[in-house]
C-alpha cells in the first residue's frame, strides 16, 4: 500500500510478493486456501514474485526499484546464507514486509534442529542409515568445483534464525499455517489501506487470548493426576484434554486458530505461538501447568513434570528459535 | 543465487535458472554451454536441507504424524500417513476395518486435492498460455484468465472442499493431525459421511472434467502431443510403484512394485525390506541424495536396463500396475497406453516424461472414484472400531505410501518407551532426483544449439522437463547440513571422480 493510502483509496493495483524460505510450503498454500477471494485479490493486486506459482526469478526480483512491492509475505526461518540474501533482498523491495507463519516469527518446526548439532545433522543424512551408499563419507560442499566451474550452494548456519533476526519485519501473522479465514481479513486491512505500511512486528489475523478461549471442551476445574500419552487412552469426550492429562498447549498458546486439534479429538501443539505479551512460550506452558497439577508439594509437582516425555519438543515445538533456551553449539 | 565471485572456467559459458518456479520448494539449475555454443553439461542443485532425520531423534514416536508433515505442507497428508503406518509397525498394531477404511478415504480425497493443485496451478501454465508464453501471465491467474471464471471457480471449489474434508477428519484443512498409531484420532458421523459423499460425487465429476481439458488442451494441439511424444523429454528407466493384491495401483498400502524399461518386474517388496531394494548416494553439489535399485547398481546418470536409476511418478506407478480400481480410470488407464505406444494389446511401460501429466489426471479421476467406494463401506461410520490402543512393547518400523510425488519411505527405530533413536526418510521427490538431473540435461540438449537464441521461453521449456514430475523439494529437503570445511571432488561429466581437495 502506499503511504498515503489511508485517506486516498489506492487507484493502482497493489503488488505482492511471497516468498519460502526454510518452510514447508504449507504458508503458500494457506494463501490458496482464501478460496473464492484468491478472485478478489486478484481483481486488487498483481503477484509480482511467487516461486511457488509464478515465473519470477531471483535476478527480475533484482531489477525492481526498492520500494517496488506494497507487501511481501515472506515464510520460514533463515538457516542458510541464500535465504539471508533474499530476505534483505525483499525487505529492501517491500514497502511492507510480513513474516508469515509460524517458522517465520518463531522458527517452527524445522528449529527443533535448534537443539542438535550440525555433526549429528549430517550423521543422520549423510553418514548413518539404513539405505546410504556412502563410503567416501561424501558431504555436500558450499563449492564444489567441476569441469566446466565452480557449482556453489548455500552456507549453512548453526541454528535456524528468525526473520526479524535478520530484517525489521513490519507485521506478523502467526500459525502453522495461518487460518485462511483471518488471513483473509489480514488482507482485507491490508488492501483497503487502514493500517501503516511500517509497523514494529505487530501480530495480526489473530486473537491476543489462548487456544482455551476458543475451544469448546468443556473445563471441569480438575486438577491433572497423571499425564497420559494421546495413543494410549482414550479420551472422553467433550472434556478438556488437559485436565484428563493429555497435555495441550493450549493455555500458552494464542488463538485464532479455531482450536482446530481439539475438534478432532487431539491436544494443541502451539503453532500459533505463545499468547499476549509472553515471548517464551514453553516456559508460559511450564508455569501455567504448575497451577493446574494435584500436586500436593513442590517437589511432588516436579516429579509430575518430569515424567513427561520430551517436554523442549512439546513446550517449543514451534518456537525454539525465540525460546531463552539457546540450543546446542 | 550464485554469487558473482563464483568461477567459471575458460571457454564455457554458465546460464543460471534460479530459483526453478512453479513447484514446491528450492532448487536452480546450471548450464554450462562450450565454445561451441552447445551445452556441455547441467546440473540440477538442491540449495536447502532442513534436518529432520536428526531432530525426530528423542520425539515421542507417536508425535511424529503430527511433527513430520510440516516436511511438507503440500502433501502434509502424505507424510502423516507413512508416518502413522510406521507408527503402527514400531507397535506391531493391525489396524481394525473402520480405521483402515478412514485412512484410505482421506488420503484419496487428498490425492483428487494435490493433483488438481498440481495440475491446474503448477503444469498447466505451461500448456494453457504456451510453453514460451509471457512469463508474468504464466501461472494459475493467467490459467483461470483464459479458461474463464467459470471454470476458475470450481477449481477453487475442488480444493476448498477438498480441505474442508481434510477439516472433517482431521481438525485443520492444512497439515491435519488426526492418523495415529493405531488407527484415527476420531470417528466421523453419519452427517460428515453425507457431507463427504457430497464433497467427492463432486470431485468425480471435476475430475472427469479435467480429463477432457486435458485432451482439449494439450493431446488434440498437434503440437504439444509432438513435443509429449518426439521432444527431448524420454528417458528409459526403472518404474517404482505401490500396487494392491491384484496388482491395481494403490495409494494408500500394499506392496512395492519395481518393473525395468520394458515392463519386466524386477521385485515387489513390503515396507520393511526397502532398505535392500534402495541405497542412496551422496553428491558434494547438491543437499539431495541420490537413490538408485541396489541390485542394478548406480551407473551413473544414465538410463537404460543396466543403470540403477529409476522413477516414481504417476506413470511410473501406472508402469509397475495391471491397472486401477475403478471403472472409468481403467479406461483412461487403456487409452494412455494405447495412446502412447500406438499398440492396443496392452503394451508398457511408457518413458514420456511429459506424459507424466496425463497419467496424474487418471490418477485423479481414480483416486476420486476409489472415495466414492469407499464411502459406500456400511463399517464406514462405525463408532467404535476407529482405533486400537497398542499394547505390544514398541521398536522398528517401517511405513510406506504413494506421495503424490513418489513412494513414500518411514523408517523409525525406537526405545522400549516409543522414544525415537532414529528415523530414516525417502521422500517421494528424492527417488525422481537422478532422472530429474538426467531430463534437464537432456531437455538443455535437445534444445540450446549454436546459433539459437537462449530466450526465457526456452530456458521455461527446460523447467518443464522436471515439472512434469511435480517435483517437492520441500519434501527431498528434510535434512539440514551446516558450513562444513571444504572438500572438493573433482568429477568428469559423467560422475567419474579424478581428484580430490581438502582443505
Amino acid at each position: 500500500m502506499s503511504a498515503n493510502a489511508g485517506t486516498t483509496p489506492p487507484k493502482a493495483k497493489l503488488k505482492i510478493g511471497m516468498y519460502w524460505a526454510a518452510s514447508c510450503g504449507g504458508c503458500d498454500i494457506s494463501l490458496l486456501e482464501i478460496g473464492p477471494h484468491i478472485l478478489e485479490l486478484i481483481e486488487a493486486a498483481d503477484v509480482v514474485f511467487w516461486p511457488c506459482a509464478a515465473d519470477f526469478k531471483y535476478k527480475d526480483v533484482a531489477a525492481y526499484p526498492d520500494g517496488y512491492m506494497d507487501v511481501c509475505f515472506f515464510n520460514g526461518g533463515v538457516r542458510n546464507s541464500e535465504q539471508e540474501e533474499i530476505a534483505r533482498l525483499l525487505r529492501r523491495k517491500s514497502k511492507t514486509l510480513i513474516a508469515y507463519g509460524e517458522c517465520a516469527i518463531d522458527g517452527g518446526i524445522p528449529a527443533l534442529a535448534n537443539t542438535k548439532t550440525i555433526e549429528g545433522i549430517f550423521a543422520a543424512s549423510y553418514h548413518d542409515n539404513p539405505s546410504l551408499d556412502n563410503p567416501g563419507h561424501v558431504e555436500p560442499q558450499p563449492i564444489t568445483e567441476s569441469n566446466f566451474g565452480d557449482l556453489e550452494i548455500p552456507h549453512f548456519y548453526p541454528h535456524v534464525l528468525r526473520l526479524a533476526d535478520i530484517v525489521e519485519v513490519d507485521y506478523q501473522i502467526p500459525g502453522c499455517p495461518p487460518q485462511a479465514d483471518r488471513v483473509w481479513e489480514a488482507i482485507l486491512t491490508l488492501v483497503g489501506g487502514k493500517v501503516p505500511a511500517r509497523n514494529t512486528a505487530v501480530k495480526v489475523a489473530c486473537f491476543d487470548k489462548s487456544v482455551c478461549d476458543e475451544c469448546a471442551l468443556e473445563k471441569r476445574n480438575v486438577k491433572i493426576k497423571e499425564f497420559k500419552r494421546p495413543h494410549l487412552a482414550i479420551p472422553e469426550p467433550g472434556w478438556c484434554l488437559l485436565e484428563q492429562g493429555f497435555i495441550c498447549m493450549g493455555p500458552a498458546t494464542r488463538s485464532g486458530c479455531g482450536a482446530l486439534c481439539t475438534k478432532a479429538i487431539l491436544p494443541c501443539r502451539g503453532c500459533y505461538g505463545p499468547s499476549g505479551e509472553v515471548t517464551d512460550q514453553g516456559a508460559a506452558m511450564i508455569s501455567a501447568l504448575g497451577s493446574i497439577l494435584d500436586a500436593t508439594t513442590e517437589e511432588h509437582a516436579r516429579e509430575m513434570i518430569d515424567e513427561i516425555v520430551d517436554p523442549v519438543g512439546t513446550f517449543y515445538r514451534f518456537t525454539m528459535a525465540s525460546s531463552d533456551l539457546k540450543g546446542s553449539r | 543465487m550464485t554469487s558473482p565471485h563464483v568461477k567459471t572456467k575458460e571457454g564455457f559459458r554458465r546460464i543460471s535458472i534460479d530459483p526453478v518456479t512453479r513447484l514446491e520448494g528450492h532448487g536452480k539449475i546450471d548450464i554450462f554451454l562450450d565454445r561451441e555454443g552447445e551445452v556441455a553439461e547441467v546440473f540440477f542443485q538442491v540449495p536447502e536441507l532442513r534436518g529432520f532425520e536428526k531432530f525426530c531423534e528423542g520425539r515421542p514416536v507417536e508425535e511424529l504424524p503430527r511433527i513430520t508433515p510440516r516436511i511438507c505442507g503440500v502433501c502434509p497428508e502424505a507424510h502423516m500417513m507413512a508416518s502413522a503406518k510406521a507408527c503402527d509397525a514400531v507397535y506391531k498394531v493391525t489396524l481394525p476395518l473402520t480405521a483402515k477404511l478412514l485412512r484410505e478415504l482421506q488420503y484419496n480425497i487428498f490425492y483428487v486435492t494435490d493433483h488438481t493443485t498440481h495440475f491446474y496451478a503448477l503444469g498447466a501454465p505451461d500448456f494453457v498460455m504456451g510453453p514460451t508464453s509471457d512469463p508474468a501471465t504464466r501461472n494459475i491467474i493467467g490459467v483461470i484468465g483464459k479458461v474463464g471464471l467459470e471454470i476458475g471457480g470450481q477449481v477453487i471449489k475442488c480444493r476448498q472442499w477438498g480441505h474442508e474434508a481434510a477439516a472433517i477428519f482431521g481438525g485443520k484443512p492444512v497439515n491435519p493431525v488426526n492418523a495415529i498409531p493405531g488407527g484415527m484420532s476420531k470417528p466421523i458421523s453419519v452427517e460428515e459421511r453425507d457431507r463427504l459423499r457430497e464433497i467427492v460425487d463432486y470431485m468425480v465429476g471435476f475430475a472427469k472434467f479435467t480429463l477432457k481439458l486435458f485432451h482439449d488442451v494439450v493431446l488434440a494441439n498437434n503440437q504439444y502431443l509432438d513435443i509429449i511424444l518426439n521432444g527431448p523429454f524420454r528417458h528409459e528407466t526403472y518404474s517404482m510403484g505401490l500396487v494392491d493384491e491384484h496388482n491395481k495401483v494403490n495409494f494408500y498400502d500394499g506392496k512395492v512394485r519395481v518393473v525395468d524399461p520394458e515392463g519386466r518386474e524386477l521385485c515387489k517388496y513390503a515396507p520393511a525390506d526397502y532398505a535392500s531394494v534402495i541405497a542412496e548416494r551422496v553428491e558434494p553439489w547438491t543437499y539431495l541424495k541420490f537413490p538408485y535399485l541396489k541390485q542394478v547398481g548406480w551407473k551413473g546418470f544414465v538410463d537404460g536396463k543396466d543403470s540403477g536409476v529409476y522413477r516414481a511418478t504417476p506413470q511410473s506407478r501406472l508402469n509397475v500396475a495391471d491397472g486401477m480400481n475403478s471403472p472409468e480410470a481403467q479406461a483412461a488407464y487403456e487409452e494412455y497406453f494405447e495412446t502412447l505406444t500406438g499398440d492396443r494389446s496392452g503394451k508398457k511401460p511408457v518413458h514420456h516424461t511429459l506424459a507424466i501429466h496425463w497419467a496424474r489426471v487418471i490418477e485423479l479421476l481414480n483416486a476420486a472414484e476409489h472415495a466414492q467406494e469407499l464411502l459406500k463401506h456400511p463399517e464406514i461410520t462405525n463408532p467404535e472400531n476407529y482405533r486400537v490402543i497398542p499394547t505390544a512393547t514398541p521398536s522398528e518400523g517401517v511405513g510406506i505410501v504413494e506421495a503424490p510425488r513418489g513412494t513414500l519411505t518411514h523408517h523409525y527405530l525406537t526405545d522400549e518407551k516409543g522414544i525415537v533413536r532414529k528415523a530414516n526418510l525417502i521422500v517421494g521427490t528424492t527417488n525422481n532426483h537422478a532422472a530429474i538431473c538426467m531430463s534437464l540435461k537432456k531437455a538443455a540438449q535437445g534444445l540450446i544449439h549454436r546459433g539459437v537464441e537462449v530466450s526465457e521461453g526456452l530456458l521455461n521449456m527446460i523447467e518443464m522437463a522436471f515439472r512434469a514430475y511435480d517435483p517437492c523439494y520441500g519434501c527431498a529437503t528434510h535434512s539440514l547440513p551446516g558450513k562444513m570445511p571444504l572438500w572438493v571432488r573433482v568429477h568428469e561429466p559423467n560422475g567419474t571422480v579424478v581428484g580430490e581437495l581438502k582443505r
